[in-house]
């Protein structure tokens, strides 16, 4: 199998970048698109040329390191699947294949196709979690939690935090995955003392970093790997205006 | 030097109590004034960042992923184990231990496998307490499911995410305590050296992976938490930038490693299906409590799955292991799996593989059930494969999984360096030689959560009367030079071959002789190979781009170059160990029906190995059973 790649080349955060062509043979379809740029790397190496940088760990779709738009695809053609799960055979031989890192003012380029996504790590730190420290928990079974609550808390605590929703998103909001931390805990009885506080630090940490307001298109749950409704952003608004009013 | 396991006095119950009754003390005046490294935010290192931080310890805690929340502990599928005893089935801490001890095949610590089932029930209410959304009944009480070599449900699960949940959990604490100003996060910076000053461990040097920048770093202790080092198969389950660098430099240093050769083949992960594949997706074992495993009975049998008769299908652990059936333990399933698809049984395209059918399991409880439990097994299988598996079986085959072996340390996760801790996947400690499904996330935690932040302060008690550590020390600038010439000279062989070629055929050699099943002469003959591939490496390989910039192949060579000296250490113990106990099955100790013979008479040690200028010096920590009569392990 044979494929022209065109891919995003930038030195660093500070220069600028360009699309650049690459024709690829001795491609299989079985071969992940990652295992394809792995085989391109190899070729550039031997030609003396730098390699391109791009993410990837797990490679089995639960990391969230890896993501790329592909094609104009936040993580390819398919709905709903990781730049890591995606096989050569979704392409034809001949096939052009565009490649460009997240797009996003609060995903700066590092290099090539790694982008700086720790603006998740910071809305994360302002209420992302249950103050409690190590050795003070009751026992387990002394917290019921019906399973309906507990099901609908791993719903959207499923999510791997890739940002494909604020790539894929026309104003790079990141209210997919701002919601999905905030209604997983917020929703369980152990996160309901700091629900409020977390609902609105965590918000505001969001538009801090820059990103975009949600206009609810609807983009973002078509290309979350872990099929994340758009409902929770609704019901992180309905919780922010409660904790406005009762916090 | 004598290996002094530090094993505290009295019954096993009450060990891990008397120890705390005798650990010296730090008030919280003092804590603050001392100062932790932490390498590795996984499981383990996350749940330690946090915790000493909690105590009032300051943590400066690194990783080389671009955020914490990637460690591949967020790839444990099945669950975690806890003797709970939720289900009422006869479960205790007693039965937890000697299920993991018997597991291991009696080649681990009473003391340290007791303490791992005596702390596993308060684990489960620390991660409830969370927000860990573990699978519950209706009436809100939480689910329990089977694992592989146990007779009692006592695994808790998210659904097929349990590693995830539970590392989302430890990273939300660290982020909690590094909004606390507590802890320091180094995303994106990889540990390349530990620097020892007077016998000591008190500092690291670390790559900026971003600007390639050698940074140092002094602390009154470090902790190593890196996982473990299956990559050295290049094909496993583990993630591509899992590598066992931290720890190999740690050893050079002086710290002895244990076991190195015991590594778990994990018997449920998808084929290979070509020479470029990087990765053998994990399926999770949960899947053989309703999954049955069977090939052919017929050699070469070309026909569909689903166009097999029953009566031409041999279901061989099943028939093999009537009692425990498809849930035996994993060294033990996947030796029947390979000795199936040796024998011509094989199934797929390369015939690698075996099939994991539900066809029984749907039809008994309808696919809504198998649903509820598998779903996001079953739609990752067909995302990969192209194959939906409620309507045929899966095809799986073995693959490096889990590393029991890792740096020696003693009971309190100190290794042979004083200041130097390695807990989690990096250590050995609790497995012996093979580690039972769902106990690796358990170990993970409580070392991090529940034992290390007990430990550490004995040590660091010693600490307070020194000098504060500082950068300057002549050992860090010698540490710092060594580590500039490595990456000069790897940048300047400018050779004719890729690190993955390399990669490769270290693979290959160690797949082929130190992983299932191993024999003397292919054990010899793969260290002659390895060391070949050793000379070649550093006298051809090619690495483009420099050191001062994001240089992702230059990472790669740099763990690929640790990597080949680590192959080298596991063939020379695979090679030493003359006999076959849990996961490590030397050919020439076996019974007639191909069951494992162990030497207790000879071989009931830990073996530790002493890094001695390129060679290696083996020491021998003899395990004492004091509690428990080590028994022929069978799973009949």
């Amino acid at each position: 199998m044979k494929v022209t790649f065109k891919i995003w080349r930038q030195e660093n955060q500070n220069t600028k970048g360009a699309i650049e062509e690459y024709k690829v043979d001795g491609l299989t379809e079985d071969m992940s698109f990652l295992e394809a740029l792995d085989h391109l790397n190899e070729l550039l190496v031997l030609k003396n040329e730098k390699v391109i940088a791009y993410e990837y760990d797990c490679r089995e779709g639960i990391c969230g390191q890896c993501g790329v738009f592909i094609n104009g695809r936040a993580h390819g053609p398919h709905d709903n699947i990781t730049t890591c799960q995606l096989h050569m055979r979704s392409f034809k031989d001949g096939d052009t294949i565009i490649v460009e890192p997240w797009r996003a003012a609060s995903f700066p380029v590092l290099k090539d196709l790694i982008v700086d996504r720790s603006a998740f790590d910071r809305i994360m730190e302002q209420g992302g979690y249950i103050t409690a420290k190590t050795g003070t928990a009751p026992e387990a079974n002394a917290i019921l939690i019906p399973k309906e609550v507990s099901d609908s808390a791993m719903n959207v605590a499923a999510c791997i935090g890739c940002g494909a929703c604020v790539a894929t998103c026309k104003n790079a909001s990141a209210a997919l995955f701002t919601s999905a931390k905030i209604n997983h805990l917020n929703n369980l009885p152990q996160g309901h003392p700091e629900a409020h506080k977390r609902v609105q630090e965590m918000t505001y940490q969001m538009e801090l970093e820059g990103f975009g307001s949600c206009s609810f298109t609807g983009a973002c749950e078509v290309e979350c790997p872990e099929g994340i409704s758009i409902t929770n952003i609704a019901e992180m608004y309905a919780k922010y205006t409660k904790a406005k009013l009762f916090g | 030097m004598k290996l002094d396991s530090k094993t505290p006095e009295g019954r096993l119950e009450d060990k891990w109590r008397n120890y705390q009754i005798k650990a010296q003390l730090i008030n919280p005046a003092n804590k603050k004034k001392l100062n932790v490294i932490v390498v590795g935010s996984g499981l383990s290192g996350a749940g330690a960042s946090a915790t000493l931080a909690e105590l009032g310890y300051d943590v400066q805690c690194f990783c080389y992923q671009d955020s914490a929340r990637r460690a591949h502990s967020v790839a444990a599928q099945g669950g975690i184990n806890a003797a709970k005893n939720y289900q009422h089935d006869g479960d205790s801490v007693w039965r937890m231990f000697y299920d993991t001890l018997k597991g291991g095949d009696f080649r681990s610590r009473e003391a340290n496998t007791y303490r791992l089932a005596e702390l596993s029930a308060p684990l489960i209410d620390h991660f409830v307490q969370q927000g860990v959304p573990f699978a519950r009944e209706y009436g809100g009480v939480l689910v329990n499911r089977s694992f592989g070599g146990v007779q009692v449900q006592r695994t808790f699960y998210a659904r097929g995410q349990t590693g995830q949940q539970l590392l989302l959990a430890a990273y939300s604490q660290l982020y909690k305590m590094i909004r606390a100003k507590k802890v320091k996060m180094f995303p994106r910076s990889e540990m390349l050296d530990l620097i020892v000053i007077n016998g000591k461990a008190k500092g690291i040097i670390v790559r900026d992976l971003v600007t390639g920048e050698l940074k140092r770093y002094a602390a009154d202790a470090i902790v190593l938490a890196t996982g473990g080092y299956s990559r050295v198969f290049r094909l496993s389950t583990l993630a591509i930038g899992c590598n066992g660098s931290a720890i190999w430099k740690a050893h050079k240093r002086g710290a002895f490693f244990a076991a190195p050769s015991f590594t778990q083949i994990h018997p449920t992960a998808l084929p290979q299906t070509s020479e470029a594949q990087s990765k053998l997706t994990l399926m999770s074992e949960s899947l053989r409590n309703d999954g049955r495993l069977w090939v052919p009975k017929q050699k070469g049998d070309t026909r569909k799955a689903n166009d097999i008769l029953e009566k031409e299908r041999d279901y061989y652990l099943e028939r093999r292991y009537p009692s425990f059936g498809n849930l035996a333990p994993r060294d033990i399933a996947s030796r029947a799996a390979k000795e199936r698809i040796d024998a011509g049984h094989g199934v797929g395209r390369l015939k690698n593989a075996v099939y994991l059918d539900f066809r029984h399991a749907i039809d008994k409880l309808g696919i809504q059930t198998i649903k509820d439990r598998y779903e996001n097994l079953f739609s990752m299988y067909k995302k990969i494969t192209g194959i939906d598996a409620y309507k045929e079986p899966m095809q799986i085959s073995p693959a490096a999984h889990f590393s029991m072996g890792g740096l020696w340390v003693d009971y309190e996760l100190m290794t042979t360096i004083p200041g130097l801790y390695a807990i989690g996947e990096c250590n050995f400690s609790d497995h012996g030689a093979n580690r039972l499904g769902a106990n690796s996330l358990l170990q993970a935690s409580i070392d991090g959560y529940f034992i290390l932040p007990n430990t550490i302060n004995n040590y660091l008690a010693g600490a307070l009367e020194e000098d504060i550590p500082t950068t300057d020390h002549i050992e860090f600038e010698k540490a710092e030079k060594e580590v500039r010439g490595t990456i000069d000279r790897v940048l300047n062989i400018n050779g004719t071959k890729t690190v993955d070629h390399f990669h490769r055929e270290l693979g290959k050699v160690m797949w082929q002789e130190c992983a299932m099943s191993r024999n003397k002469k292919g054990l010899e003959k793969a260290i002659l190979q390895i060391k070949k591939i050793r000379d070649e490496f550093w006298s051809d390989v090619k690495v483009t781009g420099s050191s001062n910039e994001l240089n992702t192949e230059l990472e790669k060579a740099l763990r690929l170059a640790d990597f080949i000296e680590l192959g080298i250490l596991m063939c020379t113990d695979a090679l030493e160990r003359e006999e076959s106990c849990g996961a490590h099955f030397r050919e020439e100790f076996q019974t007639e029906d191909g069951e494992a013979v162990r030497v207790d008479e000879n071989y009931s040690y830990v073996s530790a190995w002493e890094y001695d200028e390129g060679d290696f010096k083996l020491h021998k920590e003899e395990l004492e059973f004091e509690f428990v009569k080590p028994s022929v392990r069978s799973y009949k």
